[in-house]
């Protein structure tokens, strides 16, 4: 499958250009770095992406037709606070069903242990909520995952187990993935190719 | 050393209580207050309001707390059955209040801006013009009478709480896991049910028990006045007015106490609703 942005541009209100004719291109099975500075509108550009907003200008197309605007979405966004990212008054095993089902061994490679499940989302730390965040996003019928600023609130080892796991299955289920952050290690680390904010875009 | 002692003196007279503690403690007494009002009026014979014609006028006793009227009826039997009216007219009409104020805040603010603007106009008018006005409005076009108030109560009291829900939805309506819901391919009626209604509850409630004070003394005005109770209920309003007639031959406590009790009951439902507020902050769900 591929994921195709045409010639995005997004505008504020009061008329600037947060950016312009943005284009990029996305294969399934293909690990896509996007890098840029603080600001630059690399999470909104993200959220276009993923059908959270309209953008002001050009069009997002997953196999030459329009994204959907209801049912199950094919490309998942995951943020980058998980703790805002769930409703505090679910226990854990209903966050983590809401879209589809996880089976165990998903949740293993996820390093998801059995008893947060009964859990309250303030009884887990961030690295803990984020592996729920991702365990959700991977249904069946996710094509696409945009990873945005996906483990920057992590720490170190958090950050290293999540993405094994979700690289694995990436690789397994061949998934695209579009990996915006600003950490350079990272992106060298799980990318197969790493764009500029900057290049693609002029204002 | 001085500063010292004084501290000291304080802890010995009065227990430290936690500001949760003094909150419970007030919503107690105020919710034994208002039970017994109730209780009392429930088991208070009517033998008590009958006409007796030998005790007329007597003035506050052990025997006739509140003394009693021109027609030698005992005022605390009448004032305690007049308030357990009141509270259940509050309570039927404040609860149809809250729920047309939950459904339309929601309505306003997921059914897209037409309806949204319709709404919020809605509620400008209907906060623009005095309660009070439109209720007598209301009673009167609906002919009085017990049905007349209530419909004329919840008609009324709705506004400011739905501003507050529509304001809430709103502010769901853009948090994370309501957008990521619409994205895992929920419906609309799933997320209100399931992500929104339960953030509101703690709202409802405190909406609820709030708007009481306000239902019943605006029962209790326009029965005043004439336009909503009828005569034979024992109704507070009915009370007040029917002594004002009384007062300038000096039989005081035909106002004084239904008007006091009036004023405590008001009270103690206020108290209630504004530390319940207190105790179940909706940002704070599970600590």
């Amino acid at each position: 499958m591929l994921l195709e942005a045409h010639n995005i541009g997004l505008r504020h209100p009061n008329g600037h250009w947060l950016f312009r004719n943005l284009s990029i291109s996305l294969r399934s099975g293909e690990i896509v770095g996007i890098r840029g500075p603080s600001g630059c509108g690399k999470t909104s550009f993200a959220r276009i992406l993923s059908g959270y907003e309209q953008p002001s200008e050009g069009v997002v197309l997953l196999d030459n037709s329009p994204l959907p605007k209801t049912n199950y979405h094919p490309v998942q966004l995951i943020y980058q606070h998980p703790e805002k990212a769930v409703n505090h008054r679910w226990k854990m095993s209903k966050i983590l069903n809401e879209g589809w089902t996880p089976d165990d061994h998903l949740l293993t490679s996820l390093g998801i242990e059995r008893e947060w499940l009964n859990r309250w989302p303030n009884e887990l730390s961030g690295g803990e909520l984020q592996r729920f965040c991702v365990a959700r996003a991977l249904g069946p019928k996710t094509k696409f995952l945009i990873a945005d600023e996906m483990t920057t609130m992590l720490d170190a080892i958090s950050q290293a187990q999540i993405w094994q796991s979700v690289l694995d299955i990436a690789q397994k289920r061949n998934l695209g993935i579009l990996v915006v952050s600003h950490d350079d290690h990272l992106l060298k680390r799980v990318c197969s190719r790493v764009i500029e904010f900057h290049n693609i875009s002029y204002k | 050393m001085n500063f010292l002692r004084i501290m000291t003196q304080k802890k010995s007279l009065i227990p430290k209580l936690n500001l949760r503690q003094r909150t419970l403690i007030a919503m107690i007494v105020s919710a034994i207050i208002l039970l017994s009002v109730i209780f009392a009026g429930i088991l208070l014979g009517d033998e008590r309001i009958a006409t007796n014609l030998e005790n007329r006028n007597l003035a506050p006793s052990l025997d006739h707390p509140f003394g009693t009227d021109w027609l030698g009826r005992d005022m605390f039997t009448r004032t305690m059955k007049g308030l357990t009216l009141s509270i259940a007219v509050g309570l039927i009409a404040a609860a149809a209040s809250s729920l047309i104020a939950v459904v339309l805040g929601i309505l306003a603010a997921t059914a897209g801006k037409i309806i949204d603007s319709i709404i919020s106009w809605l509620v400008d008018l209907f906060l623009s013009v005095p309660h009070l006005v439109t209720l007598i409005l209301i009673a009167f076009a609906l002919g009085g009478g017990m049905k007349g108030v209530i419909i004329g109560l919840a008609l009324t009291h709705w506004p400011s709480l739905c501003r507050v829900i529509r304001a809430e939805v709103m502010q769901l309506r853009s948090t994370e896991y309501v957008q990521i819901s619409r994205k895992l391919g929920k419906k609309r009626w799933w997320i209100v049910t399931k992500h929104m209604i339960p953030h509101l509850i703690p709202q409802f409630f405190v909406g609820l028990i709030l708007l009481f004070p306000h239902a019943i003394l605006h029962e209790a005005a326009i029965t005043f006045v004439g336009m909503g109770l009828s005569p034979h209920h024992p109704a507070i309003g009915i009370i007040l007015s029917e002594s004002m007639r009384y007062l300038s031959t000096g039989m005081w406590w035909l106002a004084f106490f239904p008007g006091l009790c009036l004023l405590i009951v008001v009270r103690s439902f206020d108290i209630i609703g504004e530390n319940l507020r207190m105790l179940i902050d909706p940002h704070r769900a599970h600590e």
